[in-house]
This record gives C-alpha cells, sequence and structure tokens, in this order.
C-alpha cells in the first residue's frame, strides 16, 4: 500500500496505480473522459488534470493528468487547486465547442458522462460564436444509432471495440476537429460486442436503437438486478422497465462474470419479454386449433386433475428458473421429473458435473480466464456458445503485454504505451474446434474438425501431457502440450454445442493429465441456456424416458421448454399425439404449447423473482423488474405449488443436497438497508406516477406492495449502502451516468461495496454413467454427410430470437461443407440446400475448414427446430432457392 | 480461399507488384500502408472507395483500418482531384508575408475556392501547411514544383507550364 495526500487527507492506495484510478477508488470527484476502468489510461481528453506538489514547501505544484501519474508514496495532489479546477474548465469548454447542444432530443440525456462532466467542471455558459463543424452519421445495424456530432474525441470507442474486442471495421477516421469514428462505410457493425459502444461512449454518438425506439429517460425507468437469459454465463444486468414494457438492459457489474461488457445477444435480445407471442391467458383447447379461456380457478383444477391422475411425467426447463422446476419436480416426483435437456446434452451436462466435482479448485470464474497464459479452446466456439466468455478469452490473449510492460517499466496501465512496446505479440491461445471461431484471429495456432475428430485429438494432447514431447517436437497436439505445461496459469475452456459426448470426454482427460502432472488448470464449460448448470442437479427421466411414457399414453406437464428445440420434431410430434393431457406452462406461443390440452400463461424473468445457475456453478437471483401485464400470468411455482413466498420456495429447494449452500444466494424478502428502508426500483426523479394510468383512471393506483423482494415497486426506499446483489441501478449525486458505478464499488474495478451478488455451489459426480465413448461415426457414403449441429450467436437462442433487432441480426440458415464434397453433390456456394426431413432449405456456404463427409448446420435459425448429430443425411439441391443478400458487408 | 488472388483487376499488376516491393523489406503487411497508398494515388491521382478496399485487402487489412490511416494525411486524396493540385501555403510565415492575398489572387484567377476543382478538371486548389521554405514567403506548390517570389506576378504564365 502507498499513502497519498489528496487536498489535506492522506489515503491509502494501490501500489503502482494511476492517480485517477486511486483517487475514484476514494469516491472523489475527479472528471474524466478517456480513462476506462477495463481500457486504462492514455492521456487523450487531459479532462483528468491535478496539481501535484514537488514537496512539502511546494505552494504552485504543476499540472499532471492524474490518470497518466502513478502514484507514489508521499506524494501530495490537489484536485480542488484553483489551477488544476480552470484547466479542467478550460478543457471541457474546448471539448464542447463543437458539439450540438441537443441534450433535449438525445438519448444519453440524463444519464450522460459529458452532461455530468460539464456541470462538475462548471462549464455552464457557450463563449464560442464559430460555425461548428456538422458530420454525415452511419446506419451501423440493428443495434446502435450514430449521432457524430456529439463526439468529444476522447477515442473511448476505438480503443474498446478494436483492441479490446476484436472488432475491424469500427475506426477512427479523418484527423484534428475533424475526427470522425466511424466504418468505411454504411454497415451493420460486425462485431458481437459492438453493444457495450452505449456504455463505453461518455456522450451520445452510440445509444441503444431499439430503445431510443421507445424510448424513456433514466430517471423514469422502474429497474432491478437481473441476470441475462441468454446463455449460461449468467451475466448481470439492469433490466429497466416504463408503461409495461421491458425498455432496455444495461450491464451490471459483476467482478467475476462480466466487469463492464455484455455480448449483444443479451443486451438486445433481453427484450423478449415484450413479444407478441407472449401468452396472456389460461386457455382449453376445444377443437384441433381453438383455444378458449379459462379462469385462474378452472385452470387450477386442471393442473389439480392431471397432477392426481396418477400418471403424469413433468418436464422441466433450463430456462426456467430453479424455483419453477422445483415446484414442478415436487408436485410430479422426482421418478416423474426430466430436466427438459435433450440425452446428449444431459449426458454431457453430467460429465461437466463430474469433472467439476472431481476438480472443484479447477473451476474458473470468467474473469479469471483473462488472467490465463496459455488457453485451449476445446470442442465448440464460445462466441456462439456464452459470447461474453469468448471476451475474456481474448483478453487472455493479450496476458503477454503486461509481462513485456513490466519488464520494461511500463506501467501495466498505460495502455498505449503497453500496446506499442508489446506491437503484436499474443499470449499462447489454442483454438480446436468444427469451424474457424471469432477468436481465431488471436490464435497461436487453431485446427478444425469434426467433433468426433476432435475428441480423437484432445485424447492425444492429454497423452502427450503425461509424457511431454520432446523440446523439439512440432505440431498442434506438441505445442499445446508443451505450452499448457509450462504454463502458470494453464487454462481450458470447453462446453456442450458440440453435441458430442466424446469431446467432454477428452476435455476431462486434458484436465486430469494436467493435474496428475502437478500443474493448477483453470477450466471453464459453458452450455447454452440460462440454468442448465442449476436444472440438471434435479434427477430424475431423460426427455427420452419421459417422451417414451407420453408416447404410451402418460398426462405430461411441460414447463417452459419447446420440445421440438430438443428432440427430433418426429419423435416429439408422436410424443404429444400419444400422451393422455398435456399442460404447458409457458410464456409463449411455441409449437409445443399449440399442441397442448391446456396452456397456463406464466411470467418471465422480468416479471418474476428467480434462482438461475451460472456455468461457474454460481447461483443467482434476478430480481423482479414489473408486474406482469394480464391477471392470469402468474409465476410457474405458483402455478404449481402452494408456496406462499419465493423465499419458501427457495428454502424448500435448498434442502435437497444438491443445492447445499443456495440460501445464501441474496438477501431474502425481509431485508432493509441501514435506515430500515427498502431499496426503490424508480429513480428519485420518476415522474408521473399520478399520471401514467390517468387515461384509465384520475384515482392514482395504489402501488403494489412486493412481498417476495425487499424492493419497492416505487421511488420510495434508499439505492445506497445495500448489499451488492440488491442494486437495481447506479447512481449518485452529480454523477447520473453509468459511471457512478465506482461509488457502489468498494475499489475501481474490484469488489462492490456490499459484496458479490451470488453465491457458487458445489458440484456432486452424477448418478448417470454417461461413458463417453465417440458416437460411433460411420463413414457416409457418396452422395451423403454426416449432419453437426452448429449453433450461432444470433438466432439459435430461442429467447432472443423474439426480438426483432436480433432476427435482422441473424444470418440466414446456413450449411457449412467441404469443397470437395459440395462438388460430389453437385454443390456449389451460395446454392440452397435441404435433406427430407429438414424444415427449410440452407445457404450454402464451402469451407475447406469442414471435415470431408460432414455438414454444419445452423441451429433454430429460420426452423425453431433442433438440429441434432444425425449420420449419414442425403442432401437435395433446392433449385427454386434463391441466396439472401449479404446483410453483414464487411468493410 | 486465397484474398490475394481477388483484385488483380481491380490493383494493377504494377501497383501490386511495386506493393509487394515494399512489403518485402517491413516486418508486416500492414506496416506498407503509406507506401501502398502513395502507389495507388501515384497510379490513379487519387484513391477512390473501390482503390481503397482492394489495397486494404492486398494489406490484409479491414477497409476501415487503412482508411483510417488514409483520411489521416491530407496528401492522400480520398476524392477526385484535378490533373495538377495546387497548394497554397497558409501557414505562419506565408500568412505575414502575404500568403492571404496569394490564396485571393490564386483563387481568382482559377474560379474556384479552396477544395474545388476547376470545371476543365485541370486544377484543383487546396491550402497547405507550411511547405518547408519560409524563406521564399509567400509561396505555393503545384504538384511538385514551388513556385514563389516575381513568379508569382503572373499567374496566367505560371498555371500555363501545367497543362
Ligand atoms: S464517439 Fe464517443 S467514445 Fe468515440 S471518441 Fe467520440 S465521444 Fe469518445
Ligand atoms: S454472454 Fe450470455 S449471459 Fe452474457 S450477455 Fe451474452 S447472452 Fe447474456
Ligand atoms: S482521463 Fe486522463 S487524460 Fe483523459
Ligand atoms: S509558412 Fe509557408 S512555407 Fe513555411
Amino acid at each position: 500500500m502507498t499513502t497519498i495526500n489528496i487536498d489535506g487527507s492522506d489515503y491509502e492506495v494501490a501500489a503502482g496505480e494511476n492517480l485517477l484510478k486511486a483517487a475514484l477508488s476514494h469516491h472523489q470527484d475527479l472528471p474524466y473522459f478517456c480513462w476506462h476502468p477495463s481500457l486504462g489510461s492514455v492521456g487523450a481528453c487531459r479532462q483528468c488534470a491535478v496539481v501535484q506538489y514537488q514537496n512539502p514547501e511546494d505552494t504552485r505544484g504543476r499540472l499532471v493528468m492524474a490518470c497518466m501519474t502513478p502514484v507514489v508514496d508521499g506524494m501530495r495532489v490537489s484536485v480542488k487547486a484553483p489551477n488544476a479546477v480552470g484547466f479542467r474548465a478550460g478543457v471541457i469548454e474546448w471539448l464542447m465547442e463543437n458539439h450540438p447542444h441537443d441534450c433535449p432530443v438525445c438519448e444519453e440525456g440524463g444519464e450522460c458522462h459529458l452532461q455530468d462532466m460539464t456541470v462538475m467542471t462548471g462549464h455552464t455558459s457557450r463563449r464560442y460564436r464559430g460555425q461548428k463543424r456538422t458530420f454525415e452519421n452511419q446506419y451501423l445495424g440493428p443495434f446502435l444509432n450514430h449521432e457524430m456530432n456529439r463526439c468529444i474525441t476522447c477515442y473511448r470507442c476505438v480503443r474498446y471495440y478494436r483492441d479490446y474486442a476484436g472488432g475491424t471495421d469500427l475506426q477512427a477516421l479523418g484527423s484534428r476537429d475533424r475526427m470522425y469514428f466511424g466504418r468505411f462505410e454504411d454497415g451493420v457493425l460486425d462485431n458481437i460486442f459492438a453493444g457495450n459502444l452505449v456504455e463505453v461512449c461518455p456522450t451520445g454518438v452510440f445509444t441503444d436503437k431499439p430503445f431510443s425506439r421507445t424510448y424513456t429517460r433514466k430517471w423514469d425507468l422502474q429497474s432491478a438486478p437481473s441476470v441475462c437469459q441468454g446463455c449460461s454465463a449468467g451475466c448481470n444486468i439492469f433490466a429497466s422497465e416504463r408503461y409495461g414494457k421491458l425498455k432496455r438492459v444495461h450491464n451490471r457489474y459483476h467482478k467475476d462474470i462480466n466487469g463492464y461488457f455484455l455480448c449483444d445477444r443479451g443486451r438486445f435480445g433481453s427484450s423478449f419479454v415484450n413479444s407478441d407471442l407472449r401468452l396472456r391467458q389460461a386457455g382449453v383447447r376445444i377443437e384441433a386449433d381453438l383455444f378458449q379461456q379459462v379462469s385462474i380457478e378452472a385452470a387450477t383444477q386442471h393442473l389439480r386433475d392431471l397432477a392426481d391422475s396418477g400418471d403424469v411425467v413433468g418436464i422441466g426447463s433450463p430456462r426456467a428458473s430453479l424455483e419453477d422446476n422445483f415446484a414442478l419436480m415436487s408436485l410430479v416426483g422426482e421418478a416423474n421429473f426430466s430436466c427438459g435437456m435433450n440425452d446428449v446434452e444431459a449426458a454431457m451436462m453430467d460429465q461437466i458435473f463430474d469433472l467439476y466435482a472431481k476438480t472443484p479448485d479447477a473451476v474458473a470464474t470468467i474473469t479469471a480466464l483473462e488472467r490465463a497464459d496459455v488457453t485451449l479452446v476445446f470442442g465448440d466456439d464460445p462466441m456462439n456458445a456464452a459470447p461474453r466468455v469468448a471476451l475474456a478469452i481474448r483478453q487472455a490473449a493479450r496476458n503477454v503485454h503486461f509481462d513485456m510492460a513490466v519488464q520494461a517499466g511500463v506501467p501495466t496501465w498505460q495502455d498505449a504505451g503497453v500496446r506499442g512496446h508489446a506491437q503484436h505479440a499474443l499470449s499462447p491461445l489454442y483454438i480446436a474446434t468444427p469451424l474457424p471461431t471469432g477468436l481465431d484471429d488471436v490464435a497461436r495456432q487453431t485446427s478444425h474438425a469434426a467433433p468426433a475428430d476432435l475428441a480423437v485429438l484432445g485424447l492425444q494432447i492429454a497423452d502427450q501431457i503425461a509424457s511431454p514431447p520432446s523440446d523439439d517436437a512440432e505440431g498442434f497436439v506438441a505445442n499445446i502440450a508443451r505450452d499448457l505445461l509450462a504454463a502458470q496459469h494453464p487454462t481450458c475452456v470447453c462446453g456442450t454445442a458440440s453435441a458430442e459426448p466424446a469431446v467432454m470426454q477428452a476435455f476431462a482427460a486434458i484436465i486430469t493429465a494436467l493435474i496428475k502432472a502437478g500443474r493448477k488448470p483453470q477450466m471453464l464449460c459453458t452450455s447454452a441456456e440460462v440454468n442448465s448448470f442449476g436444472v440438471r442437479r434435479f434427477a430424475g427421466l431423460s426427455l427420452q424416458g419421459a417422451l417414451d411414457r407420453m408416447q404410451q399414453g402418460s398426462n405430461a406437464m411441460v414447463l417452459q421448454n419447446d420440445l421440438y428445440r430438443r428432440e427430433i420434431p418426429a419423435m416429439v410430434s408422436a410424443a404429444l399425439a400419444g400422451a393422455g393431457r398435456v399442460l404447458v406452462l409457458d410464456s409463449f406461443e411455441t409449437a409445443t404449447a399449440n399442441a397442448a390440452d391446456i396452456v397456463l400463461p406464466v411470467t418471465t424473468y422480468a416479471e418474476h423473482t428467480g434462482t438461475v445457475v451460472n456455468c461457474e456453478g454460481r447461483a443467482q437471483r434476478a430480481y423482479q423488474v414489473f408486474e406482469a401485464e394480464g391477471q392470469d400470468i402468474q409465476p410457474a411455482w405458483r402455478w404449481l405449488s402452494d408456496f406462499e413466498h419465493i423465499d419458501d420456495v427457495l428454502h424448500a429447494c435448498a434442502a435437497l443436497p444438491a443445492f447445499e449452500g443456495l440460501e445464501a444466494v441474496s438477501p431474502e424478502a425481509g431485508y432493509r438497508t441501514a435506515t430500515n428502508s427498502r431499496v426503490p426500483r424508480a429513480t428519485h426523479r420518476f415522474s408521473g406516477r399520478t399520471a401514467a394510468t390517468a387515461h384509465v383512471s384520475v384515482h392514482e393506483p395504489k402501488t403494489s406492495v412486493d412481498t417476495d423482494t425487499p424492493f419497492s415497486f416505487s421511488m420510495e426506499g434508499e439505492n445506497t449502502g445495500q448489499a451488492g446483489a440488491l442494486i437495481p441501478y447506479v447512481w449518485s449525486p452529480g454523477w447520473n451516468s453509468n459511471q457512478s458505478l465506482f461509488k457502489f464499488q468498494q475499489e475501481v474495478g474490484g469488489s462492490l461495496t456490499g459484496g458479490e451478488p451470488g453465491v457458487r455451489l458445489g458440484f456432486a459426480p452424477s448418478k448417470s454413467s454417461a461413458d463417453g465413448s465417440a458416437s460411433s461415426r460411420t463413414k457416409p457414403a457418396t452422395g451423403e454427410v454426416n449432419l453437426i449441429p452448429h449453433p450461432q450467436t444470433f438466432g439459435s437462442d430461442e429467447l432472443s430470437s423474439l426480438v426483432g433487432a436480433i432476427v435482422e441480426r441473424c444470418a440466414p440458415p446456413t450449411l457449412w461443407l467441404n469443397p470437395d464434397d459440395a462438388r460430389a453433390l453437385g454443390l456449389s456456394s451460395r446454392d440452397g440446400a435441404t435433406w427430407p426431413d429438414a424444415k427449410t432449405t440452407y445457404l450454402v456456404q464451402l469451407s475447406d475448414q469442414v471435415t470431408p463427409g460432414n455438414a454444419l448446420a445452423s441451429v433454430g435459425v429460420g426452423t425453431g427446430q433442433s438440429v441434432l448429430p444425425r449420420d449419414a443425411v442425403t442432401l437435395i439441391k433446392d433449385s427454386a432457392f434463391t441466396p439472401p443478400p449479404d446483410l453483414i458487408a464487411r468493410g | 480461399m486465397n484474398t490475394h488472388t481477388e483484385l488483380i483487376h481491380t490493383l494493377s499488376p504494377e501497383e501490386t507488384a511495386a506493393i509487394e516491393a515494399q512489403i518485402a523489406h517491413l516486418p508486416d503487411r500492414q506496416s506498407a500502408a503509406i507506401e501502398a497508398l502513395q502507389i495507388v494515388q501515384q497510379a490513379r491521382g487519387w484513391v477512390s472507395d473501390e482503390s481503397l478496399k482492394a489495397t486494404a485487402r492486398l494489406l490484409d487489412m479491414s477497409p476501415a483500418a487503412l482508411d483510417s490511416i488514409a483520411t489521416f494525411y491530407n496528401l492522400i486524396f480520398r476524392q477526385p482531384v484535378g490533373r495538377h493540385v495546387v497548394m497554397v501555403c497558409d501557414s505562419v510565415s506565408c500568412y505575414v508575408m502575404g500568403g492571404e492575398a496569394l490564396a485571393g489572387a490564386v483563387k481568382t484567377h482559377l474560379g474556384i475556392d479552396m477544395g474545388e476543382t476547376t470545371a476543365d478538371d485541370r486544377f484543383t486548389l487546396l491550402p497547405i501547411v507550411c511547405l518547408g521554405a519560409c524563406d521564399r514567403a509567400p509561396l505555393m506548390m503545384i504538384d511538385d514544383q514551388l513556385v514563389s517570389g516575381p513568379e508569382l506576378a503572373d499567374l496566367t504564365n505560371v498555371f500555363e507550364r501545367f497543362a
């Protein structure tokens, strides 16, 4: 620790840190623009000036940029010195010269870092009378608006997009007062983390396009701490509502998971809550295509009858909360409950549980992946499965930069210095996946092969770790083995997306070999859905077993699960047709709901409180944001059980051995802040409370009392000093923008003052005995290929695909083929291809990275159905097919 | 697919060869960015969007990344220019010595403003920072020739030299 003196008071700060970060860690109000906790310092904006004094006698001092100045013991500085204050005011006046002063029509207004800094520095009146430069803005795709006139040239956008997220199509163009931050030409921003620009840009240049269409000021939003439903990463989000609609999602900092950034599937896909396909009434089928609306009581009676029928299977879901799954499991009994994943995925989850249980210390957090010095990405592309994980891996590829910087005596936060010194140096990142990934550009070596072949490769890597290769042995396998053995933090990432248990088996062999060799590996396994790691903890039937029983006439209750996305459609149809009565509880009209006898509407993550478990085994609570529209909608657990409060369900669930420690997930409904207050969902400036529903009744409605959580559905309460899991939005006096986060942190980039949200659960070996031997893929005959599912970032995930902006961003259903196979099949690039029971025609893409004899098909997009690994499929050319235009112009 | 084959019909073999020759003594392809832009501009007078894309492909970088370099330099022309580029210095020494009057005279003579091109595509007029010849201030540069002193008295004669 180092002691420094700021304006007469001593502060303990971390040694070697920069002065800006140190001051902010002590919650000082020091203006800045270009510095960002995850991007480091470049000293570009000159906004963070302070006065540094030479010695105790020095009364004049000299101006320094706090973000570029390392702290040293005994250092004396002033934020308040008149020349520092004057300099900062001058800087902002000059940054504001060309600014259009259009805050009233700017989506950033009210939560703008530029507004905050302008007010903080006291620049309140414009003196510049010259002509302002004006720019033309660009079309950047469905997610982001562009309004370049608001730019203050801080360079944060390109430093984030290009340097941090690896994008190449957003650049700094031009020079001097005509700097332009944009693309080469109009077009969709290519990078799947582009949405973070909304929060990274301190002004209103990049704003959330879908949000701006039905815009609400931050102060009018009602928000709650929530968890993204987009994948198993479990990124923390602030979800915000107004007028019964989920308006937008912002990043909610979690030190171990998402840090400061989300992926675009999460940020823009979370508004599926507003889908037109929402179910809002309970219905009973009276004719083939006709449901009749029934009351809650009647619907509940149907549910009871089914539960009492003596022969009912319950199919849970990895996209439903623990509480909802638990309620269903309790109702039908463990022996009749299935977790709702298909058997291949369930088997792979069991393999992960076994591996995590055997080597608990090796299970990494997501941000720990950033600290890897050698990384192996094995089996599937995390850019598709769990995008935020891929962003963490990208940072690991840069670790060598920091080692080089330390050796050269450059502080690691000196971003330009560190990058300039390291140039193109990269830490070893190896990638073994079926197709090239979005991380290949920073990989040292890649190998792309069909999953079954990857499994063989993985076992070879494990062998070579056990009997290390000689120093001069060359090749992919030898290089990986050697580098992993030499690494301080050898890091391996795998997932279930390959749908090949042998891949997971090989992955486990690599981890085991590293541990046997005395190394301390870290690993993480991802899966597609938000609660895969939670629901698989319930024992019970396989999905196949459940479908078999249905086919033989059992009744069924299906919880938030479209079975057509899980299993072969024909098999699902047969089960639904053969079943007695089928009751579906879901939030959306799905193919399964349409085939049901009884449909009950349930709330989404934004309208109820629920617990989910992410790929690190961390249980987290997503709190209810607002009350669902439609009297009949209730949380599934309310339909399914007699529990009164969500905490009661959680306690009952926590009594199961697989959920030991779950109660600690977050504070319960009775929690109050130090002043005995609730935490308000609405902001202190929330407006229109008495008028918002005046078109219905002029009487102000009574605000609902929340009996399930410590939050209020109003502005009454205290949003400060609470537990870390209970922050509904960040806001602090003088800091209206999301930059106010530092006031909720113990130190910048560190823990939240109220502690980290969530609790990591232990893992027990699974009861099943998936052997994970490579499935015997037969070599297909001529004219046939083996089909391999290939999930996409956009379009494979069920829920986000309900959102228009995400649909716009989806690539068409695509089939990747090896050029040799394509030639033999008479197919060329951009042809249409299909197979006998395919639901759509796929766009053919050729890649010599596809192992001959295989075809990779994008999952979900255009069909809403599963693609399961299948041998010997005959591909047919669809000559009526016209290829869609290539939407993402690369540039 | 070899990304370097597609551009043959957008960059000429001579341009490609000249750029490859530069790349040959540099640590990576991108380091030849400025030289490549100069080579292309030399051959075509300016760097169009299409030329820039082709050049970017040859250098293995995104068009946006190359454009960020191209647009930083005021002597890489991203818009068409006339056959001759007239650059009148507007820096301090020239300003003190009557640079504004010179610029005014040139504008009147050519009948165009700064940043414009004559209708016959013969001259483009641009301001430029110090030409490093302050001892001859005020002055201008036409293509690669400095024009100063007594010569400036007869602009008709000066511009006639550039067909
Ligand atoms: S666009 Fe935003 S982030 Fe980028 S330089 Fe301008 S103000 Fe900074
Ligand atoms: S990585 Fe997954 S959890 Fe995180 S924002 Fe993206 S979809 Fe959501
Ligand atoms: S924040 Fe220090 S110079 Fe920009
Ligand atoms: S100022 Fe014009 S040449 Fe130097």
